[in-house]
């Protein structure tokens, strides 16, 4: 964050001064790294970091815990046989450590690539509470501010509701998540839920933005400002403003109970959602279990500059890893939208059909849809219908 | 206040006079902390009194039925109505109604709206009602109805979900513009004792588990601290596991497998949030009563707390959630014999499909159900009014 806020300011020195004369060298100087971002900036397009020579891309990698490094290493498996051009860089985080070595190296990584690909990181009850969860810590030096998660109805699964098409967007790094608490009289503990103005109208500008790009028709904000006067109230505000920009969409807002209560039983009337932190991890979570359960759902984190992409309910999974039976969908749907977001649409396009195709065969369904298929079997059947399509691929 | 009061005098007369004395003065008021509870004394005639707000919504005619049927059913209990006026900004209304459950010991409710466009200074009335009366365990039992259909089945959970602080301190403040903070408390004393209600109440029940819902992996010294009290309480209960779960997991399994959980313990949000998914689940908000608890006092309503402005007098409202909640508190009165009458006629009402109301799929009217339950309870045979 500090380097390329020096950089900024070294070429707004350097321009009134020797603009026309340096004129070629800050333009070598400051083209790769300060225009690109600051047209970033103030665009608000995000750009995906330039192809390497050879137009190969690198995404950072973090294998997490559990059932992450084996569902990565599928991923790479897909990747490499399908021959996309994508190179990972693979950064371990040991949860374990109390350190943040670890950590800020894989901050520094994805500062560098720009995009990563990421399992979750366990964040251990039984450490000190000063250790700080290392995800939330991804997200927040990195300011990804919007954690978009689709959920959609697959045709091959059988779930109890049908045709749900939701998109969350939760903000990602403020209001319950903020980690700050405090036991000032012992047996007393205070924790600060922090919502502030520019964040609540970050996030809104984005949900209202992608609903308009997907063509949606209506926002609905989640709250509780009945209660939390100021906090929601403030968020609720801020939504309307935004809004008001945005006359096509229909916005409404709902309070988070009765929220839930009408996701069990008529998901069907939700668009798409926006709201604060800890309600968007719950009613994702919800929406993730009524289209089938966590092992389908991906979800994406989104900065101006970076974006990471993970499984939507951030679940580690110790208790079914090593054993094959994960499912990977959720790992590959979002290795998918990763592609998408790096603008490689053929390759993104052919790998989630591929995923989609297996997913309506019943035999195939791993444990968790109930089914007995392994994810190996899963992963086999996905390269062989890729390969079926007629592109290049390498051996089986 | 009076309660404790009467309580100190009472301790403060205990070693001064003897027992003869104290047995009058005291049995009405000493009672009322031992583990096995005593209702409010009935007045003369054997007649209980218990406090009545309307509150809005379809909150008043769902407790003109809940009179007719008690009135019918000859039920021993007067209400004291009390009316709380939810656009006035003063206090004066809901003091009122305080006083009177404080005099009563009982109440029921309906909910009081909360007008968002009222400057933020202004409490929600449901709030300061248990907050002023420490009533700090909400209690809602989901059970899967035989006559109503869903998506799941045999479900049969209760929720005990902390009532007075948590997210609900109604603490915030912007000390910079722009940027709010919400203060949310979570302290020892109170994560013990709804550990305890909890695994109490599960004793009692005969439940087999408990589960706690928290976020302690964000939140870690506030839901560290509600989880370690639960733990505490835990190992003082060596027959009922206990076991722990992070909200999102947890509303997550509700969804897909709800019949896993049995007891749920949990702080207020977390609270809010389960038991809406679980009305959700068996049915609706029409369906499941709620009860709130406290040392002296006890509030019942609807589980969900749902005010109702769109349904409000077009007949269309389901009444049995507020039914049952006056049949909770029957029981709480001990008076268990009405409490079983009226809630078997409802239940039977409530497995014919022809009487079901909207928000269950069908076309009948409240009143429609409410003579039917009267209809149920007057061919079960005991002394009733006529129709």
């Amino acid at each position: 964050m500090a380097a390329y806020g020096a950089v900024l300011s070294v070429s707004k020195i350097i321009h009134p001064f020797w603009g026309g004369r340096l004129g070629n060298t800050v333009k070598v100087f400051g083209t790769t790294l300060t225009s690109r971002r600051n047209k970033t900036l103030l665009t608000r397009e995000n750009i995906p970091p330039p192809a390497k020579y050879g137009g190969r891309h690198t995404v950072t990698l973090i294998p997490g815990d559990g059932i992450g490094p084996e569902l990565l290493s599928h991923v790479r498996e897909v990747f490499r046989f399908s021959c996309v051009p994508v190179d990972f860089e693979v950064v371990h985080v040991n949860s374990a450590l109390e350190t943040e070595d670890d950590i800020n190296n894989a901050i520094t990584a994805i500062r560098r690539n720009g995009v990563a690909l990421k399992g979750n990181i366990e964040t251990k009850h039984t450490m000190s509470p000063s250790v700080k969860s290392r995800n939330n810590l991804l997200r927040t030096s990195l300011d990804l501010y919007a954690n978009v998660m689709h959920c959609q109805s697959l045709p091959g699964v059988q779930t109890r509701h049908k045709n749900i098409d939701i998109m969350i967007i939760r903000e990602n790094t403020e209001g319950e998540y903020s980690n700050l608490e405090h036991e000032s009289v012992s047996g007393v503990v205070e924790s600060l839920k922090i919502i502030t103005r520019n964040n609540s109208l970050r996030v809104a500008d984005y949900a209202f933005r992608l609903a308009r790009e997907k063509g949606r028709r209506r926002v609905t904000a989640v709250h509780k400002a009945n209660i939390m006067k100021l906090g929601d109230g403030l968020f609720l505000q801020c939504c309307r403003e935004v809004a008001s920009g945005y006359p096509d969409i229909t916005f409404d807002s709902m309070i988070v109970d009765n929220t839930t209560m009408q996701l069990v039983s008529k998901p069907q009337q939700f668009d798409v959602m926006v709201m604060p932190n800890l309600y968007g991890n719950v009613v994702s979570n919800v929406c993730a279990g009524l289209v089938g359960g966590p092992g389908l759902v991906p979800g994406a984190n989104y900065g101006h500059v970076y974006a990471v992409f993970e499984t939507a309910t951030r679940n580690t999974g110790k208790s079914i890893a090593d054993k094959n039976i994960a499912n990977p969908t959720a790992m590959l749907l979002a290795s998918c939208m990763m592609l998408d977001h790096l603008k490689l649409y053929d390759y993104a396009s052919l790998i989630r059909n591929a995923v989609l195709t297996t997913m309506n065969e019943t035999r195939l369904h791993t444990a968790d849809i109930g089914g007995q298929g392994t994810t190996s079997e899963v992963v086999q059947s996905i390269m062989r219908i890729i390969q079926s399509k007629g592109q290049l691929t390498s051996e089986l | 206040m009076t309660a404790r009061s009467v309580r100190s005098l009472s301790g403060a007369l205990k070693p001064l006079f003897s027992h003869r004395l104290l047995k009058v003065y005291g049995a009405a008021t000493c009672q009322r902390h031992k583990s096995s509870y005593t209702p409010p004394p009935a007045q003369y005639g054997g007649r209980h009194t218990v406090t009545l707000i309307p509150g809005d919504g379809i909150g008043p005619e769902l407790a003109k039925h809940v009179r007719e049927l008690f009135r019918f059913c000859c039920v021993p209990v007067d209400f004291e109505i009390v009316t709380v006026d939810s656009t006035m900004e003063s206090e004066d209304d809901i003091d009122n109604a305080i006083m009177a459950i404080r005099r009563n010991g009982v109440a029921l409710k309906g909910n009081i709206e909360t007008n968002h466009n009222l400057p933020p200074s202004y409490k929600s009335r449901n709030n300061l009602l248990r907050t002023s009366l420490d009533l700090y365990a909400n209690v809602m039992h989901c059970q899967s109805l035989p006559g109503v259909r869903t998506r799941h089945r045999n479900i049969d959970i209760m929720i005990i979900r902390e009532n007075t602080e948590g997210e609900y301190s109604s603490l915030e403040h912007e000390n910079v513009p722009g940027v709010v903070e919400c203060l949310k408390i979570i302290t020892r004393p109170k994560s013990l004792r709804i550990a305890d209600y909890a695994f109490r109440t599960a004793r009692e029940k005969g439940r087999r588990r408990v589960t706690a819902v928290h976020k302690a992996n964000i939140m870690k010294l506030g839901d560290g601290l509600f989880l370690e009290c639960c733990k505490e309480v835990a190992s003082g209960y060596p027959e009922i596991t206990f076991d722990s779960m992070i909200v999102d997991n947890t509303t997550m399994q509700l969804v897909s497998r709800p019949q896993q959980f049995d007891v749920m313990v949990m702080p207020n949000l977390y609270g809010n949030v389960v038991s809406n998914v679980c009305a959700g689940l068996v049915g609706g908000p029409g369906l499941v009563p709620g009860a709130n608890y406290g040392v002296d006092y006890a509030l019942f309503e609807t589980g969900t707390r749902n005010t109702g402005k769109s349904i409000a007098n077009r007949n269309i409202a389901n009444p049995t959630a507020m039914l049952l909640a006056s049949c909770l508190l029957l029981d709480h009165l001990k008076l268990h014999a009405y409490a079983q009458m009226i809630r078997r006629a409802i239940l039977s009402t409530v497995t014919e499909t022809r009487l079901h109301t909207a928000d269950l799929g069908g076309k009948g009217s409240t009143s429609e159900v409410v003579q039917s339950i009267m209809n149920a309870v007057q061919s079960t045979g005991p002394y009733t009014l006529s129709i």
